[in-house]
């Protein structure tokens, strides 16, 4: 018995990613069992491991946490990312939701027809470069720190710094009139937890492609 | 005197509405905003007001909060509603993400076509059935405690007892499996914040009917065909 954090999901980013990333920003050792058909998935029913049937899954501190958002905040609030206070950890969290309504754009994207792919995408790009990434844009500039809240490291930095790789993988461009964000997106990418994530061989999954959303449909189909 | 939370929304439960619940829990009287016309929403727009252009909005403790988990878990947090530690805020944040999934399925309800309010109905009473009510059913029965967690009074009763009015709004009998939920909506209702809440003249809204339909489309600029999840 490890007593690492141990993650059950799929073989791939889905809601499971945005954990990864904060553990591995935590700089927290993980183990992944990854779901394969639909009979391991079952079985995790049947033995009591889903609270409400459904991954993410992470076992951590002698609980079976399920619902994402509730394992992160544990998550943050364990490994002292988020804010010092009530009301740094009220910022943090709306930031973390305003991005988490954009990734869920994105998350939704592999499992959209064909015929409304290109929809979608436009969807996406006009929600990060119109609504979203100004409002952190302008908040790196009003207070000229490094970090997002409190001038210290925290979960909404590593959010976002998700956010704009994931948005970048789909527009390329997208960071073009933001150079608070191009800063902010290098500085990240320099802490020493985040830098060795992003680096091959890390637990980070690449982004979902036809096999993934095949593995979704097969383990989770009715 | 402290000045009071003001929520800037529509006339509706939308998602404002487990905001309502927790303040009203938790004893505070608040001030309401409603947006009636898309003139008041691009005022507050063009004032900044929004961080992300969306309601609800909650002015309270010289911030404007935006985001209705944010605003929530503020609530909560402030107001002693978030257990003791760590893990009890856990177990509660795991707790409200279940009844939240529940109550996300009814609140585009209203804004569905006849057909697939329907079905979208079935599914309802299908999870809430299957899926979330057997798990506050057992944790009730397991603990054998008169609250979710700690043994305290929290957001994940206000949360739960909100979802089971809605649900039974849906199906009146949609608790008859279910003994200690039974139990548990006459317990919490019962709490003198919430006995107010739940009485004639509360700031709890009614049913969304057409005209909020019309309003929120109206607002903001909604006019495209919602479908059931």
């Amino acid at each position: 018995m490890s007593g690492k954090p141990r993650l059950t999901y799929l073989n791939g980013r889905g809601r499971m990613e945005s954990i990864r990333w904060l553990l591995a920003a935590a700089g927290v050792e993980f183990e992944e069992v990854y779901l394969e058909t639909k009979e391991q998935y079952e079985k995790l029913i049947k033995d009591g491991f889903l609270l409400f049937q459904q991954v993410p899954l992470v076992e951590i501190d002698g609980m079976k946490m399920v619902q994402t958002r509730a394992i992160m905040s544990y998550i943050a609030g364990k490994y002292n990312l988020h804010g010092k206070d009530l009301k740094e950890r009220a910022l943090i969290d709306m930031y973390v939701e305003g991005i988490s309504d954009l990734m869920q754009m994105i998350l939704m994207f592999p499992f959209s027809p064909p015929d409304a792919k290109e929809k979608n995408l436009e969807s996406i790009k006009e929600r990060a470069t119109n609504r979203y990434f100004p409002v952190f844009e302008k908040v790196l500039k009003q207070h000229g720190q490094d970090f997002l809240v409190g001038n210290k490291f925290s979960w909404a930095d590593v959010q976002l710094m998700e956010a704009i790789l994931a948005v970048e993988e789909k527009v390329p461009a997208v960071l073009s009139g933001f150079p608070q964000l191009q800063v902010f997106k290098t500085k990240m990418s320099n802490m020493p937890t985040i830098k060795k994530f992003l680096q091959p061989g890390s637990p980070r999954k690449p982004p979902p492609d036809a096999h993934y959303v095949e593995t979704v449909l097969k383990v989770f189909k009715k | 005197m402290c000045p009071k939370p003001k929520l800037y929304y529509f006339d509706g439960r939308g998602k404002m509405e487990s905001i309502r619940w927790l303040l009203a829990a938790a004893g505070v009287e608040f001030e309401e905003e409603f947006l009636e016309t898309r003139d008041q929403y691009e005022k507050l727009l063009q004032g900044g007001s929004l961080l992300f252009q969306q309601v609800p909005m909650v002015e309270m403790d010289g911030m404007r909060m935006v985001q209705t988990r944010a605003i929530l878990s503020y609530i909560a947090a402030k107001y002693n509603l978030y257990g003791k530690d760590l893990k009890e805020r856990a177990l509660i944040d795991m707790y409200v993400g279940g009844t939240d999934d529940l109550m996300g399925l009814i609140l585009m309800f209203p804004f569905l076509s006849a057909e697939d309010k329907e079905k979208q109905r079935a599914l309802i009473v299908q999870k809430a059935t299957s899926r979330y009510f057997p798990v506050y059913e057992k944790v009730l029965k397991d603990h054998g405690q008169d609250f979710l967690v700690g043994n305290n009074f929290s957001w994940a009763d206000v949360h739960l007892l909100e979802a089971i009015l809605m649900v039974e709004e849906k199906k009146s009998d949609v608790l008859s499996g279910f003994p200690q939920l039974q139990a548990f909506k006459a317990r919490i209702s019962s709490i003198p914040a919430i006995k107010k809440f739940l009485e004639p003249g509360s700031q709890r809204k009614p049913v969304p009917d057409d005209k909020f339909v019309e309003t929120v489309r109206r607002v903001l600029c909604m006019y495209y065909d919602v479908k059931a999840n």
